[in-house]
């Protein structure tokens, strides 16, 4: 490992009864990146980052923080933010904050605090009374109530209407700027994209894929993909081009764009609901995994 | 420790605040025992009570039934064998008994208490039963009604429930809905979140049983013999007993029909043994053994020689041992037992 490694797992293994949920997962989480770990349901990413925070003990393979096994104070310098946690009943936004920053012995400011996560408008609401967005803000910030210099976040923005998740995502690159580093599960791919400096895809309790984004859309693909509507899909059989039909959609994949555009045009398609895209984590991430995120 | 305690207190602050904040459960926890006490005082202040207790004294070789006495043939009066006068003359007085026939004394006679309604329908199937004539005898000394001994029983049942229910309900839904597993990512301990939990539930179950006692002792003029602080060193014992118990039912469950389902399971048993509503006096022995075992039986034993007697700490060594005893195996048990998250 070197100096810039916050997270050094190696070989990590985790059975349940019968079940083997993580089966060898070895990567870096680099200081100040936000590292995401992307995968299917039950792929094995929520037992991965439990073991990581330090709240499931692996079967055998091994965490490292900043080169040493996860101690006893490893809680202390770590934030977690869950996929989803009850609060205690009747408590507004800022007794939740008071409460957990007393549970730590280092704390941040809290009307630093408050103004990061934009909790100004509703501190002294009850926390049943927020809305998605108010309470997932409300969660990173006791998430961050210890001032942690690492990060885990577990699908933070799930059920989130996309106004709030674009929010999310803001307050997500303002830690980020902090020089935070961050470890991220996510449903959504665009948010991986948006968020992520590197990322490792799990399958099976396996990683099938890593690197930067970017870098692995290109390394996979070197073509664009085309939709148009299938119903246009019969005027394109004297043509030489071949679609996947997807629900209303056909997909046409091409390396070549402009040909493929005069070739629709000459085969009589109409273009006023043609689409254009690049190449998506969601394409490589189906492609890999056999299916839907969702499935 | 200095950090401990303070995780402990902000625990600790935290669920008082949601408790207080929960107007309904907090009024029901104020009304619902004073209702109790006051409609148990009408009940039972009338006759119709239909089972009576009645302590023989006679010789070890005589059998208790029609050889002795013709009244010992009533069916709906429970005759036990007591042995010594003085133990069972008090028991009179506090209505822990109806009467007490003594065969050995010359003439054979009973005694009564002037105030037990129940006493004076015994009395009368005495005359009606057409045996030798005994003597009547009214107990000397301070008589209590009824009430001043039933009340304790209820405040303390009262006080038995909302401590296992009270602390088991909310930490098995602090577990399901995952409170439990957020707080298990902080630096809180699992013996310091109990703790919390339990000191919460203490402080607020001695304000409210004040608060209870003060009234029903306004509404019901509840006889009051001892020192009050006294009564405070034994009801805080005792709470904390059966708080602790509760943590030992809540420390793996995340199911709140089950956990209800046990924790019925549990009190049910100590409302009939412990000595609520009727005392254990005449029990099958094995009864008796069982009732030790309970934490309640110990607090009502004590309050009661407090309230009715006048007794101070120094003679209720057994009781206060008792409830310490489980205090600490069932907190240890409880932190053992306990996870954080459900499997």
């Amino acid at each position: 490992m070197n100096s810039e490694t916050a997270l050094e797992v190696r070989e990590l293994v985790k059975h349940f009864k019968q079940v083997k949920a993580v089966n060898g997962l070895s990567f870096d989480v680099k200081t100040g990146t936000c590292f995401g770990l992307l995968g299917p349901n039950g792929a094995g990413k929520s037992t991965t980052i439990e073991m990581c925070e330090g709240l499931l003990t692996p079967t055998s393979g091994s965490i490292r923080y900043r080169g040493e096994p996860l101690g006893p104070r490893y809680r202390e310098r770590v934030g977690i933010q869950f996929q989803s946690t009850a609060l205690q009943d009747h408590l507004t936004v800022i007794e939740n904050l008071r409460f957990f920053g007393r549970l730590y012995p280092v704390r941040r400011p809290l009307d630093e605090l408050i103004t990061l996560c934009r909790l100004e408008d509703f501190l002294d609401r009850d926390s049943r009374k927020l809305s998605g967005g108010q309470r997932q803000r409300l969660l990173l910030a006791i998430a961050l109530v210890n001032d942690p210099e690492l990060l885990f976040l577990d699908e933070p923005t799930t059920g989130l209407d996309p106004q709030a998740r674009r929010n999310f995502w803001d307050l997500v690159r303002d830690i980020k700027a902090a020089g935070r580093t961050i470890v991220l599960t996510t449903h959504y791919m665009e948010e991986a994209y948006l968020l992520c400096d590197e990322i490792v895809i799990v399958d099976n309790g396996r990683i099938i894929a890593r690197g930067v984004p970017s870098q692995l859309l290109a390394e996979h693909f070197n073509d664009s993909v085309l939709e148009v509507p299938a119903a246009e899909a019969p005027k394109l059989a004297g043509s030489s081009l071949a679609g996947t039909p997807k629900g209303d959609t056909l997909e046409i994949q091409t390396p070549d764009v402009n040909a493929a555009v005069a070739a629709l045009l000459a085969a009589g398609v109409s273009l006023a609901l043609l689409r254009i895209r690049p190449r998506t984590l969601e394409d490589l991430f189906i492609e890999l995994t056999g299916r839907g995120l969702r499935e | 420790m200095k950090a401990s305690l303070r995780r402990i207190a902000a625990a600790a602050w935290a669920r008082s605040l949601e408790f207080v904040r929960d107007r309904s459960s907090l009024g029901w926890n104020l009304v619902f025992p004073i209702l109790m006490v006051i409609g148990l005082a009408f009940v039972f202040s009338g006759p119709g009570q239909p089972l009576f207790k009645v302590a023989v004294i006679a010789p070890a070789e005589a059998k208790l039934d029609a050889s002795l006495h013709p009244f010992l043939d009533t069916p709906q009066v429970q005759f036990y064998r007591e042995d010594s006068r003085d133990a069972a003359l008090p028991k009179v007085q506090r209505h822990r008994i109806d009467l007490l026939i003594d065969f050995t004394a010359t003439p054979p006679a009973y005694w009564v208490n002037e105030q037990s309604p129940k006493g004076a329908l015994l009395e009368r199937l005495i005359a009606g039963s057409g045996g030798n004539t005994l003597q009547r005898l009214v107990t000397t000394g301070k008589s209590i009604r009824y009430v001043d001994w039933v009340a304790p029983g209820v405040l303390g049942m009262n006080m038995m429930f909302a401590c296992l229910f009270g602390i088991g309900y909310v930490i098995v839904r602090y577990r399901k809905n995952g409170y439990l597993k957020r707080l298990n990512a902080t630096p809180l301990r699992a013996f310091e979140f109990l703790l919390a939990q339990l000191l919460s539930r203490l402080a607020l179950i001695l304000v409210v049983n004040v608060l209870v006692f003060g009234a029903c002792r306004l509404l019901l003029g509840l006889r009051m013999e001892g020192s009050y602080l006294d009564l405070l060193v034994v009801v805080t014992l005792g709470a904390f007993s059966m708080i602790a118990m509760g943590l030992v039912v809540s420390a793996r469950l995340a199911s709140e029909e089950l956990a209800g389902g046990i924790l019925n399971v549990i009190s049910t048993p100590m409302m009939v043994v412990c000595g609520v509503f009727f005392s254990m006096d005449g029990a099958p022995r094995a009864l008796q053994i069982a009732a030790d075992f309970f934490p309640l039986t110990h607090l009502l034993n004590a309050a009661r020689a407090i309230m009715l007697d006048g007794t101070g700490l120094a003679q209720l060594g057994y009781p206060l041992g008792a409830m310490a005893l489980m205090s600490v195996v069932f907190l240890g048990l409880g932190a053992v037992l306990f996870k954080w998250r459900q499997d």
